[in-house]
């Protein structure tokens, strides 16, 4: 890579002789080459990383007092946040769509499209992404400290291994938690939608609550929480990486955490177009003719 | 040579040490050898750190492994217990090469091992008295009564009262801190301990306590030790054999790393001038540096 010329380079230069070997185009070169090396360095370590978790989770189910304090940091104390979220969601759902509806004269379809929307992305997406920003990069921040002050070797050098006693109950806490945040996203942003359309906008309850029962079904909720065991790996897995991946100081410790929710929220979105089309694939297959919106 | 340590032979009478060192060298295939580092590369990246290190330890040595920071000396450590893969060349314990181990061979392995780290690297979730135990719940079923006694025996054998255990790490002061550590390190009776700069950041006397806290541990039973330090007065007091390393980037391609290996009473006789200045604590023609540019 070091010597190759770079193509670029020779465009814009009269004399491709004349071109100085630390030109401008060749560093970038080989700037673009070292970041794929480093990418993809980066993904196969991230692979087997979750291939070891997944293998010590197999192997050995962690104790139960490793695992309540995960699961009541995941799940307890996320709940009031996703909650709260879930109900704005519901109302701004209400707020953008009732317009555009009522033009068509089609006011009372808006509980369908409010609680379709919920259970099927945005409480999914929302409570995942509550997750990350509040649990993904805490753990990163944690795991990346204990990497800085060598916490992680420690735990190495009596025998016990920081993939089982760190990673692991972590990991389970993310994906039993995860449905249940999901539920209390989607239960509150139906509340909110309800409240806003009809006891601020006056829609006719009867009709909503019917629409709503007609196009929403259990699959959609099903395939809400199915996406969200997803989110909620990608969520652990990312936050441990970063963390045992650490860069030394205060400052690496940092960075790890922002990495952490940014890259999860990336693949979070990214997970969620892909389960979406299978999902919309395999519900297809089930039911050739199922109910469509419109 | 079976056990030197079952009687009280101070580590630094001169004979002793000279003859211990000697045999060390001179034939290893007599004596009965723990640790034996061959031909031992690191690299990190384009960034080689050790460099072709030979080095044998036989049972029973406390051997210190001095040299500026930045050497590589934690590196030398955490490669002696598999924390660090070599980029060539071998780490044998009892005549078991580390890389060649499974993940259950490696921990039961490590069982036999006993790490002081630099900043101790408490877990800082929990107790002091947790932190002890640790070990101890890893790789025994004593029941809570015994660990709990056997954790107070270990502070009290650090000088801690039993009123730390229940206290997190983040309420001690660094020496403090350092002796929990070691009483986590040697909460299993290890074979080998491996001590990363032990009195590094504490004051003279308790720079001694930890000194005299490593002598007694070897008094009390026939342990191998290696004693990472810049510190010339644990040194000297502590070690029967010394090991210099030198940083690979003030090296030039053919010069062996390990630039002085013998008792302590020799480095002071040493020749090199890399020693004496090290051992003195003279910068000599590294003022220049502080000029350059
Ligand atoms: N995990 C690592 N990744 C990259 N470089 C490292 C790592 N650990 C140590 N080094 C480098 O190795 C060299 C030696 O470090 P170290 O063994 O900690 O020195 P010391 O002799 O002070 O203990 C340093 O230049 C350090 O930057
Ligand atoms: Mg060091």
């Amino acid at each position: 890579m070091a010597n190759s010329a770079s193509p670029s380079a020779r465009k814009t230069a009269p004399n491709p002789a004349a071109v100085p070997q630390t030109g401008s185009g060749h560093d970038w070169l080989a700037d673009l080459g070292a970041l794929i090396v480093d990418a993809t360095s980066a993904i196969g370590g991230f692979a087997i990383f979750s291939g070891r978790t997944l293998a010590w989770l197999a192997t050995r189910f962690p104790r139960g007092d490793t695992l309540w304090p995960n699961f009541y940091q995941v799940g307890v104390l996320s709940l009031p946040v996703v909650a709260l979220t879930g109900t704005f969601i519901g109302m701004v759902l209400a707020v953008q769509s009732y317009a555009q509806f009522r033009a068509l004269g089609l006011e009372t379809r808006l509980g369908a499209v409010i609680n379709m929307s919920l259970v099927r992305e945005l409480g999914p997406v929302l409570a995942a992404t509550m997750l990350a920003g509040r649990v993904g990069s805490a753990m990163s921040a944690e795991l990346g400290t204990m990497r800085v002050t060598e916490q992680i070797d420690a735990l190495a050098s009596m025998g016990a291994n920081p993939i089982q006693h760190l990673v692991v109950p972590r990991l389970l806490a993310c994906l039993f938690m995860i449905p249940t945040l999901v539920i209390m996203a989607d239960f509150m942003g139906v509340v909110g939608g309800y409240f806003y359309s009809v006891v601020i906008l006056g829609i006719d309850q009867h009709h909503y609550w019917r629409n709503s029962e007609q196009f929403v079904g259990n699959f959609d909720l099903f395939s809400g929480v199915f996406k969200s065991l997803f989110f909620g790996a990608t969520i652990a897995l990312v936050g441990c990486y970063r963390g045992f991946h650490c860069a030394a100081g205060a400052e690496g410790v940092g960075r790890a955490a922002t990495a952490a929710f940014v890259i999860s929220f990336v693949l979070i979105l990214l997970l969620d177009l892909l389960l979406g089309i299978m999902l919309e694939a395999l519900y297809a297959y089930i039911w050739p003719e199922g109910a469509k919106l419109f | 040579m079976a056990s030197p340590h079952s009687n009280t032979v101070p580590p630094n009478a001169d004979g002793d040490d000279a003859d211990r060192a000697g045999a060390t060298s001179a034939h290893s295939a007599a004596v009965d050898v723990l640790l034996e580092v061959r031909d031992l590369h690191v690299a990190f990246g384009r960034h080689a750190v050790l460099r072709g290190l030979n080095l044998v330890v036989p049972r029973g040595q406390t051997l210190a492994v001095i040299g500026e920071s930045g050497c590589g000396k934690s590196v030398l450590l955490k490669t002696m217990i598999g924390l660090i893969r070599p980029t060539q060349g071998q780490v044998c314990f009892d005549g078991r090469d580390l890389a060649g181990m499974s993940e259950r061979q490696l921990t039961s392995t490590r069982v036999r091992y006993g790490y002081v780290f630099q900043q101790a690297a408490l877990f800082d979730s929990m107790t002091v008295g947790q932190n002890v135990a640790f070990p101890l719940r890893q790789h025994s079923d004593r029941s809570d009564e015994e660990i709990e006694q056997r954790v107070l025996s270990r502070l009290a054998q650090v000088g801690l009262p039993a009123s730390v255990a229940p206290k997190k790490p983040a309420e001690l002061s660094g020496g403090m801190r350092k002796r929990v550590g070691l009483a986590r390190a040697l909460a299993l009776d290890p074979e080998l301990v491996l001590y990363d700069e032990p009195t590094t950041g504490l004051d003279p006397i308790m720079s001694d306590v930890i000194n005299e806290l490593i002598m007694r541990t070897r008094l009390s039973y026939p342990v191998t030790s290696i004693v990472v330090t810049h510190d010339m007065h644990t040194a000297r007091k502590v070690a029967d054999r010394v090991v210099m390393l030198y940083p690979l980037a003030r090296l030039a391609e053919d010069e062996p790393q390990i630039i002085f290996d013998g008792p302590p009473s020799e480095l002071d006789r040493s020749g090199d001038r890399r020693v004496s200045q090290f051992v003195k604590g003279e910068a000599g023609e590294r003022i220049s540096e502080l000029r350059g540019a």
